[in-house]
């Protein structure tokens, strides 16, 4: 975790998108036009999320697995980062959506179980809290992970497909279809895909570090 | 270990001139309410170099935490 290339790559590529995405020539579409610009760095929030989500959720079940409590600590860092990225998606989307679907919160479906399903996670932060005991704490959160996680991909993925909603990706609005957006936008938007992931894998990384330091800190030095 | 930071600066400002000459060489030359709120007088890239300021501050930052993390675990390793 410690090597530094893939930081590295993460910055340049992150350089890129904001340089490029900024500048290149974009398809101007109804009441998008230049906010169309807002995929290169409202869906990578996204992406990034859905990562450290699924890191989280891996390591709680490795805690469950075997109860050995380092995995605990790497479970409560990715949520913790994973929610961060969530709440920047949230918040770039509300304000997308009050220049093209002319209101912040209209009752967009996607919108709504997204809101939902960050709750949930904020829920899981909050319960950690709430527990003194390490043991129980680990216990009891990383099975809530786990439920958290199984009720993530249904409320911000399936349902939103299911039903009506402005929101590209939904029943009647595909995302990404060759009539909105055109090959020199992916050349961004790949890119920041990957370049927020791997500074959001960064932004873990230092959290679980400084977090072990501070178990270190309360077990002496051999834990964990 | 500071001779490869200072490598992997040098090398991002490297790469931000070149994607600057780039982007600079495909300017844009169609007119329209948009683009002529958007690129006037082309001071887009003022706020393209904002950006890339704040970001790399953020950058700086985040480094310079993971060096002091690194310090904190390095002083931590004899005891164990």
């Amino acid at each position: 975790m410690t090597r530094i290339w893939w930081k590295v790559l993460a910055v340049l590529i992150l350089l890129y998108t904001i340089i490029v995405g900024l500048t290149i020539q974009i398809p101007m579409i109804g009441t998008n036009a230049e906010s169309s610009r807002g995929l290169f760095y409202h869906v990578p929030m996204w992406i990034s999320m859905y990562t450290l989500f699924t890191i989280s959720v891996i390591n709680s079940l490795r805690y469950l697995r075997n109860y050995d409590l380092k995995y605990d600590v790497s479970a409560s860092s990715a949520a913790n980062v994973g929610t961060f990225f969530g709440v920047l998606g949230f918040a770039t989307g509300t304000l997308w959506a009050t220049y093209t679907w002319g209101g912040s919160l209209p009752t967009d479906p996607k919108q709504m179980s997204t809101a939902l399903a960050l709750l949930i996670y904020m829920a899981y932060l909050v319960l950690r809290m709430s527990i003194q005991d390490i043991d129980k704490r680990a216990r009891i959160s990383a099975v809530f992970n786990v439920f958290a996680f199984a009720l993530l991909i249904p409320l911000t993925y399936i349902i939103p497909r299911m039903v009506d909603s402005l929101h590209p990706g939904a029943g009647s609005t595909p995302g990404f279809s060759k009539s909105d957006t055109d090959h020199h936008m992916m050349m961004v938007f790949y890119p920041a895909m990957v370049g927020w992931t791997l500074l959001g894998v960064w932004l873990y990384s230092l959290q679980l570090r400084y977090r072990k330091l501070e178990l270190k800190n309360i077990f002496g030095n051999d834990r964990p | 270990m500071i001779v490869r930071k200072a490598l992997s600066v040098c090398f991002t400002l490297f790469f931000l001139c070149l994607s600057l000459l780039a982007s600079a060489q495909q300017q844009n030359t169609e007119k329209g309410p948009v683009n002529e709120f958007f690129r006037s007088d082309g001071k887009i890239y003022v706020v393209v170099g904002v950006l890339v300021i704040i970001f790399l501050g953020i950058v700086l930052f985040l480094s310079r935490l993971e060096r002091r993390i690194s310090k904190l675990e390095k002083r931590q390793q004899p005891h164990s």
